[in-house]
């Protein structure tokens, strides 16, 4: 029986694989430039992982024995690590899911807590979607949000956030770093706009955190939302940091079912998933000035390289107030899943519609004003800790290529040659 | 995005990309979608004195759906009359490229275009009607 059933399963993979492999494979020099999507998981990472599935599994709850000792001990340590980072204290960090996670948390655990004193929400109209999702929702649970919009560069204005304070406000939600144009926001000034206001302030620091210092205590941050999958860790599996001593500052659990985490979140720890973050967040707090130098400089080549070679381009975002790692270009006059299709060995992504579900193109680009015409021709790209120069040449002249390939074949660039 | 075979063949080594000239008697053109759509395709079609369309070109800016839809589109209607060309439906499209359905859209985009430009010519060439071809 067992055999018919091994063979069964061989042959389910066979055509499960055979369908979905297609035509598109990784072509084996690929460049991958989606840094900001994901990334690969440092081999320290892994190895720091890999005692803990096969020998140390024990559950960090059954700390009756050794085999639960052993993990909650590897649990704390990488609760420390993950809290050194972002200059907290250790028992400040619970382990969730990931940032998406510890967004909902973090707004609808407020939400829940101290709906009595207030119903009013502030956030910012580019938040990643588990931040506006999780405001909409509560919407539809009587709580009112306030999008603050942004300018063309894609900054809030902090005059503006602390005019839509109001007594009925319980949270202000910003991310550190936005996630498709790598601008980084003030979170110091906010932080001392919310404490002055007496209103909990969280930030969504999973584009940030490992790139660009990022101090709770110093900010006046209250909560915040890390992932490991996006500083080479893995996915699955991420933290809310819960500033102890604040009033109020006790989000309502969203998952019940044994108290974990102080309560906050039920579930028994993915302790490999968890040793990976802090060795994650380890190796980050060690290389985040050499790497953010390094991917600084290796970003403005690539960026030179293509200006060099390619017209009428424009760049997303703030120049110099952004992530070093991160590069948000418009090509006028083409499509980004075009040119992603005709440079199959670069890994980016786009603002373009065609590469939605939904056919909207990116709501990040149409809050700041870019033409959908303009978020069409978008590409993002984000180095990375294993990207190297020769990787960069290589996706600049690919790019190049590709953006040549497609003016070539558009009608928009030709009516726009005619009239240079 | 997985696409067909067929697809990547069009995208990669597009049929009758080009213009002709606009201001020509012979030449139909046709465009159709928006650049804040995401697709716009323009298609010109060279129409003889029997009626038939000896040459087709493209220039599309989209996706590589759009592309694909629109390089084939120039290969159908090459050689056919124009009635003929009016028969080809976005479906016939979609199908042979194996569009998925969330870019059958591009199919219709071809399918109007050529509508587009075979008006252009007709209204240029009033004299001769649908009936005559």
């Amino acid at each position: 029986m067992t055999r018919k059933f091994e063979t069964k399963t061989e042959t389910n993979n066979e055509v499960i694989h055979s369908r979905v492999s297609g035509n598109r494979q990784v072509p084996s020099r690929s460049v991958y430039l989606d840094n900001a999507a994901t990334t690969a998981v440092d081999p320290a990472v892994l190895e720091a992982m890999l005692p803990y599935f096969c020998k140390r599994f024990g559950n960090a709850a059954s700390i009756h024995h050794d085999f639960g000792c052993q993990a909650q001990q590897a649990v704390q340590k990488a609760r420390g690590q993950v809290a050194v980072l972002i200059n907290a204290d250790p028992g400040e960090i619970i382990f969730t899911s990931g940032a998406t996670e510890s967004n909902n948390l973090a707004i609808k655990g407020p939400a829940e807590k101290l709906r009595d004193k207030g119903t009013h929400i502030i956030t910012c109209s580019i938040e990643h979607k588990a931040v506006l999702d999780s405001c909409k929702y509560l919407e539809t649970r009587g709580f009112e949000v306030t999008y603050l919009p942004v300018d063309s560069l894609g900054m809030l204005d902090l005059a503006q956030l602390e005019e839509a304070i109001t007594e009925k406000t319980l949270l202000i939600s910003i991310m550190a770093a936005n996630n498709e144009i790598g601008t980084i926001n003030p979170i110091a000034e906010i932080g001392a706009i919310a404490n002055q206001h007496k209103v909990l302030f969280h930030c969504d620091a999973t584009q940030a955190v490992g790139k660009i210092p990022i101090d709770v205590q110093g900010c006046g941050i209250d909560l915040l939302s890390l992932s490991a999958h996006k500083i080479y860790g893995p996915k699955g599996i991420g933290a809310l940091f819960i500033r102890r001593g604040r009033p109020g500052n006790r989000p309502a659990p969203q998952m019940h079912g044994g108290g974990h985490e102080k309560g906050y979140r039920s579930g028994t720890l993915n302790v490999p998933a968890i040793v990976g973050l802090g060795k994650a967040c380890e190796l980050c707090g060690a290389n985040m000035v050499r790497e953010g130098e390094r991917l600084g400089k290796l970003s403005q080549k690539l960026l030179r390289l293509i200006s060099e070679n390619i017209d009428h381009i424009r760049i997303n975002g703030h120049l110099e107030n952004r992530l070093g790692n991160l590069l948000n270009m418009t090509f006028e006059f083409v499509e980004g899943e075009g040119v992603m299709l005709a440079m199959p060995d670069v890994a980016v992504s786009s603002g373009s519609a065609c590469t939605s579900a939904t056919l909207e193109p990116s709501y990040v680009l149409r809050a700041m004003g870019v033409s959908d015409e303009l978020a069409h021709g978008s590409l993002r790209f984000s180095l990375g800790r294993f990207n190297t120069e020769q990787e960069i040449d290589r996706a600049a002249q690919s790019v190049i290529r590709a953006v040549k390939k497609m003016r070539d074949l558009s009608p928009l660039y030709e009516s726009a040659i005619k009239q240079d | 995005m997985q696409y067909s075979d067929e697809v990547m063949d069009h995208f990669t080594n597009p049929r009758n990309v080009g213009s002709l000239d606009e201001k020509a008697a012979d030449v139909g053109t046709g465009t159709f979608g928006s650049p804040a759509c995401g697709d716009v395709l323009k298609l010109q079609i060279r129409v003889d004195s029997q009626g038939l369309i000896t040459e087709a070109r493209f220039k599309t800016f989209g996706c590589g759906s759009a592309i694909a839809s629109s390089s084939l589109l120039t290969e159908k209607i090459t050689g056919k009359t124009l009635a003929q060309a009016l028969e080809l439906s976005n479906k016939e499209i979609a199908r042979e490229l194996q569009l998925p359905p969330i870019k059958v859209h591009c199919s219709v985009m071809a399918e109007e275009a050529l509508k587009s430009a075979i008006a252009d010519y007709q209204a240029k060439n009033p004299r001769l009607s649908d009936g005559d071809f």
